[in-house]
């Protein structure tokens, strides 16, 4: 016995030996160890320091903005910017965050739960045609979001919905990419037993899904709904064509709105700086909310239970 | 099992039906059928306007509490070249436009090239209004033609010297008044550590406005077919003359209107700009520090004694084709550009300077501006709105002829070609994008 223990302790090490050393990953070499630490600080500068600067540069007044060190402080003038961009054109800001929230918020939600219901359709249910549609809503993960905005354009302007809140809000539940997530997702996390189990108990299959089923999707549903969040939020090619008054303007289109007229009215330089700041912090604050559904919902999905 | 084959079987339905519906409502979006006629409407009639201008919902209320018949629904976004009119374009295909549009007065051609305006020739109160406009502002929406009046202009942007009268006082510099005098102003200011001005890569349309004051002409049409000359003799004597100011270092070359531009003005390091009227608020804002210190004078001249002037800008109105209410649609964009209430609320909010020769004698516009001394700077500006040349026209594909020329000048400036190369190339470019488009070029 000991005899091929020892022969087994040539090539690695036996179980015992390393159970008494305690639990070990692979060998971690320190100088690329330190190596992936310097690229992962660079690259945290890079994306932070912008951040940084825009902080810094809302605080300052017109005449200090061009003249003082860009990346500290001079005389805070916070305050007076904040109130004059809530003042300027009526308050106009304020109703383009919650036009963003709105179409972001809602948009999510709506293109989770139909993501969510398609996904687990087409991981839990045989019918004819279904690799076909999945394969259909792949593809449609390959095409870009700015080739589709003029054809919808056009398509609405038929059914004189262009111009509304609606123009953006419909075609921002479509997710294929969210289809995809809840199927491989559903797949992996909802047991077929289960499903059987409450058939049997009488459940109809609608009633399982919002009762059982979703429960068990969560981590997926949540990374679904973090995507097409910031994708909306961010969208801007969409609210370029399909918008024309500003009372309907997502927060990314209006500023952009004012930043193009800088050259000839440049007292709207500070609104932008000051409006891009606080236009982050809805997406910040919704990531920290929920990350630690997104964290885990990386990993569980990827382990046979 | 059952219930899922019925059910998706309605959704198909629905979905093809809807499908079918979206395709099958017709090519055209309505086309207004009295498109020659410029008759009054019977009843109420609402109007859809489209601008960027800030504050003109202030003038566009003055109007709607004076006509209650014919109400203005005014409709903000981005600038012209920032994507709105882009949006004219594709609304323009959906058949959903709106009655009016701001359009510059270099993009007007680009309209008109597509069929996108609707001709305000038509309408007797427009072609009445010719006398109340500077000459060269309606030379800027007819065209070229005789009788056709495609916008009715709002406001222009006759160029002028900025410079810094402290520095100049300081150092005895005389004030340049021709190009001659400029360059020898030009070295002694780099002598002393500035800058005379700044060259623009981007700003081609400030090249153009120099071109515009030399003579020069880019584009011609006859009515068939477009010439584009961008290397005529005076274009190529203002390119050999910026390319000489560059080559010898003494223009810098910061991008414009970037925070470096607005630094280099604000620190005192450049001591001029060539502008139009309304860069008289890019200053203000841009170099708050120097107020007080500038002043304007007329642009340097190519001979002593002459007096003429580039212009840098200005809008029009246009009524965009297709529309139901042609006579209401043009006699609210000849309010806007010539009633003193409506002037004097653009100028007021948005510092426009007015195409009217009436325009130009509004109260606010006859005072000292504190920035600059007190100077009643739009006298000077009044004078050189009357020194501008009426020949001027511009070509169908600009934002092209801009991109492309813009990218020759950058080039120019890091040393690599000349501006005069520059411009040949974008002729070069802009000849085959007309082609592109079937847009008939003389050869």
């Amino acid at each position: 016995m000991s005899r091929t223990a020892e022969l087994t302790a040539s090539g690695r090490r036996t179980p015992r030996a390393a159970r008494s050393r305690g639990p070990r990953g692979p060998r971690e070499n320190p100088i690329s160890r330190t190596a992936a630490m310097l690229v992962m600080g660079v690259f945290t500068l890079y994306f932070l320091v912008p951040v940084w600067w825009l902080l810094v540069a809302s605080t300052k007044s017109r005449g200090d903005l061009f003249s003082t060190n860009p990346l500290w402080f001079a005389d805070l003038a916070f305050g007076e910017n904040l109130s004059a961009l809530l003042a300027y054109d009526g308050g106009v800001y304020l109703r383009w965050i919650l036009n963003s929230i709105g179409y972001a918020g809602g948009g999510a939600l709506v293109a989770t739960l139909l993501a969510g219901m398609c996904g687990y359709a087409l991981a839990k249910y045989r019918f004819p045609g279904r690799e076909l549609i999945f394969n259909v809503v792949l593809g449609g993960v390959l095409v870009p979001a700015t080739a589709l905005a003029l054809p919808l354009f056009l398509l609405f302007s038929q059914v004189q919905l262009t111009n509304t809140f609606w123009a953006v809000f419909l075609p921002s539940v479509v997710s294929p990419f969210g289809v995809y997530l809840a199927r491989v997702f559903a797949e992996a996390s909802v047991p077929d037993e289960l499903l059987e189990a409450s058939r049997i108990d009488g459940s109809g299959e609608i009633r399982t899904f919002f009762t059982v089923s979703i429960r068990l999707m969560v981590p997926a549903l949540i990374t679904v709904f973090l995507f097409q969040f910031v994708g909306i939020w961010n969208n801007f090619f969409l609210p370029l064509i399909m918008l024309r008054s500003e009372e309907l303007f997502p927060v990314t289109y209006g500023l952009y709105a004012w930043n193009s007229t800088i050259n000839q009215f440049p007292e709207l330089r500070t609104f932008v700086l000051i409006g891009a700041l606080l236009s982050i912090v809805p997406l910040i604050i919704t990531f920290l909310l929920l990350q630690r559904y997104w964290r885990s919902g990386l990993g569980a999905g990827a382990l046979k239970s | 099992m059952r219930h899922m084959k019925r059910a998706a079987g309605v959704a198909a339905a629905a979905t093809l039906a809807l499908a079918l519906a979206a395709c099958s409502s017709g090519g055209e979006g309505d086309t207004g059928d009295a498109a020659g006629a410029c008759e009054p409407s019977e009843g109420d009639v609402t109007l859809t306007f489209t601008s960027w201008i800030p504050g003109i919902e202030d003038a566009v209320a003055i109007w709607n509490e004076a006509n209650p018949d014919i109400q203005v629904e005014v409709q903000t976004g981005p600038s012209g070249n920032a994507g709105t009119y882009q949006n004219f374009f594709n609304q323009l295909e959906a058949g959903n436009a709106p009655d009016l549009g701001q359009i510059e007065y270099d993009a007007l051609p680009n309209f008109r090239v597509q069929d996108g305006l609707e001709d305000l020739g038509a309408c007797a109160d427009v072609v009445a209004a010719e006398d109340q406009f500077v000459d060269w502002t309606w030379g800027q929406v007819t065209l070229g033609t005789e009788d056709e009046v495609y916008g009715i202009p709002q406001d222009s942007g006759p160029m002028a010297l900025f410079y810094r009268s402290d520095l100049f006082e300081e150092n005895d510099i005389p004030v340049p008044t021709t190009w001659e005098e400029y360059k020898a102003a030009a070295e002694k200011i780099r002598d002393l550590g500035g800058y005379i001005t700044n060259f623009s890569q981007t700003d081609i349309n400030q090249f153009a406005g120099f071109v515009w004051q030399a003579g020069g002409q880019w584009f011609a049409n006859d009515g068939d077919a477009w010439t584009v000359e961008l290397t005529g003799a005076e274009s190529t004597t203002v390119a050999d003359y910026w390319q000489d100011l560059i080559e010898n270092d003494l223009v810098s070359t910061y991008p414009a209107w970037t925070d470096e531009w607005n630094n280099a003005y604000n620190s005192g390091e450049v001591w001029t700009w060539n502008s139009a009227v309304w860069g008289a608020n890019s200053i203000a804002s841009g170099a708050p520090d120097t107020a007080g210190s500038w002043s304007v004078a007329q642009a340097p001249q190519w001979t002593a004694g002459e007096s003429a002037a580039g212009n840098w800008g200005g809008s029009s109105i246009a009524v965009f084709s297709g529309t139901d209410h042609l006579y209401e649609a043009a006699k609210f964009a000849l309010w806007l550009n010539t009633s003193e209430e409506a002037l004097t609320s653009l100028n007021t909010t948005a510092a426009i300077y007015p195409a009217t020769t009436a325009g130009l004698e509004l109260p606010a516009l006859q005072e000292g501006v504190e920035f600059y001394g007190g100077q009643k700077i739009y006298e000077v500006f009044a004078e050189a709105a009357g020194q501008v040349s009426p020949d001027f026209v511009w070509g169908p594909t600009m934002t092209q002829t801009y991109a492309d020329v813009s990218d020759g000048f950058k080039n120019a400036v890091s040393g690599s070609g000349t501006l005069a190369e520059a411009l040949a190339a974008g002729q070069t470019s802009t000849i085959a994008a007309l082609k592109a488009q079937s847009i008939p070029v003389a050869e």
